[in-house]
């Protein structure tokens, strides 16, 4: 079935019916979790969910084989000293790293994510980017991170950015689509709300805010807008659809609020790997960081946690 | 002090004070500031224009979050420079006698320069309360005036007053949301700087208050030509010099503030117009309808 | 639209731990005196009442209470600190003592929020972020006011009135203190305080925070007692000023006494504000609203948004949004940091509040209430929303005070406007829109004192705060809070 045609199948949701954002409000109620103190061992559960549900990110130009197999090490030897840790949910890299990557993840039950679509900007034609997608997915890849248009969306062509959503889909085959919107150039929580109402009708399996590249990323009021647009198209549609948050969180007590806001969002059904993620790099140590002292009550120092 | 256990005293640089740090002169020159039995005091800082140039980036760069802070919060910085000033009440009591200040006069003048930053401190969240407006406009319009503050403002202080005058025009131009960039009294310079090491300390963020020391004559002409600066206060001179800066300020409509008569000494020298001075109005309107 | 099916699951899966606030920091005295004369004294009839915490009912302490011998001589201190050092004061110096009240009690805040919590049964992070820092904010307000009266009052000369008698209700009990206290001493009055008496404890505090200010002796006195002590404070003959918050039932009473005398008065009461939620609202910041509204501080606020009228094509989404978010709110140990919903203040609210319940069900009206558990000891109530009233429920028509909101659908904006000025109330109002034009021709047209617009339950100490009809009479906070403590002369 060509693009056209399977886009015609699924019918683009009506924009202009999706309810608008007030943005202080937004930012209370964001607020608002973060004064919540999870403490012992609510704690300790917090900071093994948030270890289960990394994605290890290394997306640098400078990446090589050899930065990719020690970035797969440490996801499968998190913090060897503590037994008894989850390992993260997935390695992402670059299409060009995947074969790398699931050779040195052999057996582990870790995914594999890769970015495609001309990641970040996405800025070249769509034959380029299904094409990407394709050879990512034959590599071996089990996620497909793709990025809008966001230019395309900017200008209020919400059918092309629809289109290129469901053929990115396709040529996932049985990999899971997580849609990266870029929330960082959307400019409204408004934009928001619509991006992620389009990307979830058009076949992401998982919305996601950022690549990380540019500033802001992810904050807590932009994923609150995504999540009560899940929330929505759940109550709309019976489907479950995942989020992941991706940069700037560096901090485990930071993601424990991100954490405390999924679950009064969404509840006790979206807090696995299955449907929640975090895009980080530097998360993992910090939270490795708070285990230890959670368990000896002592602060610690990173040079104790490998850095790969 | 005579006797061989005299301890040696350490003598203070004095620097000025740029973007919330305290460089030397970028030009290395100096003025020495003599007590008057001829010994000198310190040697200040002779400040150039580059030096001026840069406090007015960094007070353009401190302006967007100064100004966005809210009334409140200025207002508990303001009380916060007032309770540290308090705490070194000593130090500038001494400081203004060493430049010839009688001690009576220096203790009243600290007094005064603390009390005066309470003053403004409580003016932050009210002043707009009594110069903004609601307008009754006769079409189906809420139409609603308030100040803003109008941007960066170069300050050329009182040359009697060492600290006194500095307060009593530094305050409402800050609580009103303005950054400033200050030349310090040529005469008797040392307070200002003593006073930025106080600003410093009481979470005044670096760029909201530049203050200079060096020669007027070389200054003036910049403080009021810059194109980046919105407003120039200046409390000494007569018709020339006011001349003069209503030309050099023309070239960008800065707003021209003479201060010339005013008593920094009694409550005269303290008001909410002062604030207002350096405020823009700015008037909205929005159809009331469905 | 959503089933059984696409329910949202709130409460398994991972859990909250206690997370308690310590309270080993502060101090409860056994016994407390009365606070006049700058001096904690005993009471004429060495009588003394107990207060009680309302989430363990355990007695917490125990206060005087005042007769009225007591009233009277702390109106005589108060008279005398007016006339003597308070008047020869310059208005500056009022100011910084003013000043430091609002300094002390920054630096005492975790200790006064604590003993909030447990005296009245707020969470502590509504006594620790809001009410304590609002209380600290409106001393530094109005301590800037004290040396600039005659800024505020274009061709007249502010002059202040001499003693002012002022009471207290248990809701927001230091803010309320500070609300009345902060503007009087600005301008240039002196004080005699009566707190509730189901929550003393914060206003004692604040005596030992007045005593350590140094103000001069009987510029504040705090007294306790109960509704004898307040008529005799309303009374007193040479009380020139009171001001009163509490219900509108005791705000008539007081107003009937003080006919024919010349003591000037505010009255801030009751009321059952309207939050109107129209279609092309940012719904799910409007369902936030509802909440903060009328669950927060257990429902007890003047102004609580407790009836709500939704735009009927948005009803069900609302009411759903709405049941979906009060499972996630958690009532529990005000002392718990995760607490959302404390205990109610007293056994005898308690009853009150479930006594409209039963007149609601009663009444027809579909009761449902969150699933969430209550502790055993202590008074408490689940939040609780009613739909399938109408303005006739008495539910909809009485002030309750507690968290429970009645919920009603409108179809045009008239019928919204009509419905909500249909009460003999006029406190507050709430209109959500998308649209600006719609806000301000509601804020035009409801007849309330407070209207909030796209959000509720805003406090600021420069924002005026006060009633229309039965909700009471004068303005407090902001400039517009000066007028009452003042005199103006030609």
């Amino acid at each position: 079935m060509s693009v056209v045609e399977l886009s015609q199948e699924i019918r683009m949701p009506d924009l202009s019916r999706v309810s608008t954002v007030d943005e202080v409000g937004v930012n209370e109620r964001a607020a608002r979790f973060q004064t919540r103190s999870i403490k012992n061992e609510s704690k300790v559960e917090a900071l093994h969910m948030i270890l289960s549900m990394i994605d290890l990110t290394t997306l640098e130009g400078q990446d090589t084989p050899g930065k990719v197999r020690q970035l797969c090490q440490k996801a499968i030897h998190l913090h060897d000293a503590m037994p008894g840790l989850p390992h993260v949910a997935a390695v992402c890299v670059y299409p060009t790293m995947v074969s790398e990557a699931k050779k040195a993840l052999g057996n582990h039950n870790i995914n594999v994510a890769s970015v495609a679509t001309a990641f970040p900007s996405g800025m070249a034609p769509l034959q380029i980017k299904l094409e990407e997608t394709r050879i990512a997915v034959d590599d071996g890849a089990d996620e497909i991170d793709m990025v809008i248009s966001r230019g395309a969306f900017l200008q209020g062509d919400y059918r092309y950015v629809f289109d290129e959503i469901s053929a990115v889909k396709e040529a996932c085959g049985d990999a899971h689509l997580k849609v990266i919107l870029e929330t960082g150039e959307l400019g409204t929580l408004d934009r928001v709300r619509r991006a992620s109402v389009l990307a979830m009708h058009a076949g992401a399996d998982f919305i996601k805010t950022s690549t990380g590249k540019i500033h802001p990323a992810a904050t807590l009021p932009v994923t609150l807008v995504m999540l009560q647009a899940i929330r929505d198209f759940y109550s709309e549609t019976g489907r479950m659809i995942g989020m992941k948050p991706a940069g700037g969180i560096s901090n485990a007590k930071l993601a424990i609020h991100y954490l405390v806001m999924l679950r009064e969002t969404l509840g006790s059904a979206w807090m696995t790997p299955e449907w929640y993620r975090f895009g980080a790099s530097s998360l993992a140590n910090d939270v490795l960081m708070q285990l230890r002292k959670q368990a000896s009550g002592i602060y610690q120092s990173a040079d104790y946690f490998s850095k790969d | 002090m005579a006797g061989s256990t005299a301890r040696v005293p350490v003598a203070k640089t004095y620097k000025i004070y740029i973007g919330g740090k305290f460089p030397r002169t970028e030009s290395g020159r100096y003025f020495a500031l003599n007590s008057s039995d001829g010994s000198v005091i310190a040697n200040v800082c002779r400040g150039s224009r580059k030096d001026f140039r840069n406090s007015v980036v960094a007070a353009r760069s401190a302006f967007g979050g100064w100004s966005a802070a809210s009334a409140y919060l200025r207002g508990q910085i303001l009380y916060r420079i007032a309770e540290l000033l308090e705490g070194r009440n000593e130090q500038f009591v001494g400081e203004l006698v060493l430049q010839g200040i009688s001690r009576r006069k220096a203790k009243k003048e600290v007094e005064a320069s603390i009390d005066r930053l309470i003053y403004y401190a409580g003016w932050s969240d009210k002043y707009q309360q009594i110069f903004s407006a609601v307008n009754p406009v006769s079409s189906a319009h809420f139409n609603f005036s308030v100040l803003e503050p109008t941007g960066v403002v170069s300050l050329l202080a009182p040359d009697e007053s060492s600290l006194l005058g500095l307060v009593s025009n530094i305050a409402p131009i800050i609580v009103g949301g303005n950054t400033c960039v200050v030349l310090a009294s040529e005469q008797l310079p040392l307070c200002a700087i003593s006073f930025a090491e106080v600003l410093h300390a009481s979470d005044v963020p670096g760029g909201v208050v530049n203050i200079l020391t060096g020669y007027r004559e070389e200054l003036t002409d910049q403080f009021a030509s810059h194109m980046d600066v919105n407003a120039v206060v200046f409390c000494d001179g007569d018709s020339e010099v006011a001349r003069n800066v209503q030309e050099k300020a023309a070239d960008n409509v800065k707003r021209v503030l003479a201060r010339f008569d005013n008593d920094w000494t009694t409550d005269a020298g303290q008001s909410p117009y002062l604030i207002n001075e350096t405020q823009e109005t700015k008037t909205t309107w929005h159809p009331i309808g469905s | 639209m959503s089933t059984e099916s696409t329910k949202l699951a709130f409460n398994d899966g991972w859990q909250y731990a206690p997370a308690p606030e310590s309270t080993d920091h502060i101090r409860i005295d056994d016994q407390y005196g009365l606070f006049i004369n700058g001096e904690f004294v005993e009471p004429e009839s060495d009588r003394y009442f107990e207060t009680v915490n309302p989430a363990t009912e355990q007695t917490l302490s125990s206060v005087a209470l005042a007769s009225g011998a007591d009233v009277d001589r702390a109106v005589k201190a108060a008279r005398k600190a007016y006339s003597g050092a308070w008047s020869k004061m310059s208005a500056s110096d009022r100011g910084k003592y003013i000043y430091r009240i609002a300094r002390i009690l920054q630096e005492r805040a975790r200790e006064f929020a604590t003993i909030e919590s447990l005296d009245g049964g707020k969470p502590i992070r509504e006594s620790r972020d809001i009410d304590i820092p609002l209380a600290a904010a409106h001393f530094f307000y109005y301590a800037g006011w004290a040396d600039k009266l005659e800024y505020a009052f274009p061709g007249r000369r502010p002059v202040s009135l001499g003693v002012a008698g002022q009471i207290i209700p248990w809701n927001f009990p230091l803010l309320m203190a500070a609300w009345k206290i902060a503007p009087a001493l600005a301008c240039g009055n002196t004080v005699v305080l009566k707190p509730a008496e189901t929550t003393p404890l914060t206003a004692m505090k604040l005596a030992e925070v007045i005593r350590d200010a140094e103000l001069p002796p009987g510029v504040v006195n705090i007294i306790t007692g109960a509704g004898d002590t307040g008529a005799e404070i309303v009374n007193h003959p040479d009380v020139n000023k009171v001001a009163f918050t509490g219900s509108t039932e005791v705000g008539k009473i007081i107003q009937r006494s003080l006919a024919g005398t010349d003591k000037k008065y505010t009255l801030e009461l009751g009321g059952k504000a309207a939050n109107i939620i129209f279609a092309d609202a940012a719904i799910d910041e409007a369902v936030e609203g509802i909440v903060n509204g009328i669950f927060f501080n257990q429902g007890h606020v003047c102004c609580a948004g407790s009836r709500l009228f939704v735009q009927e094509s948005v009803a069900e989404e609302v009411v759903h949004k709405l049941r979906e978010r009060m499972e996630t709110l958690i009532v529990g140990d005000p002392l718990d940091k995760n607490t959302d919903i404390g205990a109610i203040n007293s056994a005898a609210q308690l009853e009150t509040i479930e006594s409209y319940l039963k007149i609601g069900q009663d009444e027809g009206a579909e009761m449902y209430q969150s699933s969430c558990s209550v502790p055993g000891q202590g008074y408490w109530c689940r939040p609780t929303i009613f739909t399938g009233v109408s303005q006739s429920n008495r539910i909809v028509q009485d002030e309750i005070f507690g968290p429970v909101l009645a919920i009603q659908t409108f179809r045009t904006l008239e019928e919204g406007l009509t419905k909500a000025n249909n009460t003999p109330y006029g406190l507050s109002g709430g209109v959500w829109t998308d649209k600006g034009a719609k806000i301000f021709k509601m804020t035009q047209q409801i007849r309330a004192g407070v209207i909030w617009a796209n959000t509720f339950n805003k406090f600021d100490p420069t924002s005026p705060f006060g009633g229309y009809k039965e909700s009471g009479v004068g303005r407090e906070g902001g400039l517009h809070g000066l007028g009452a403590y003042l005199k103006l002369e030609t």
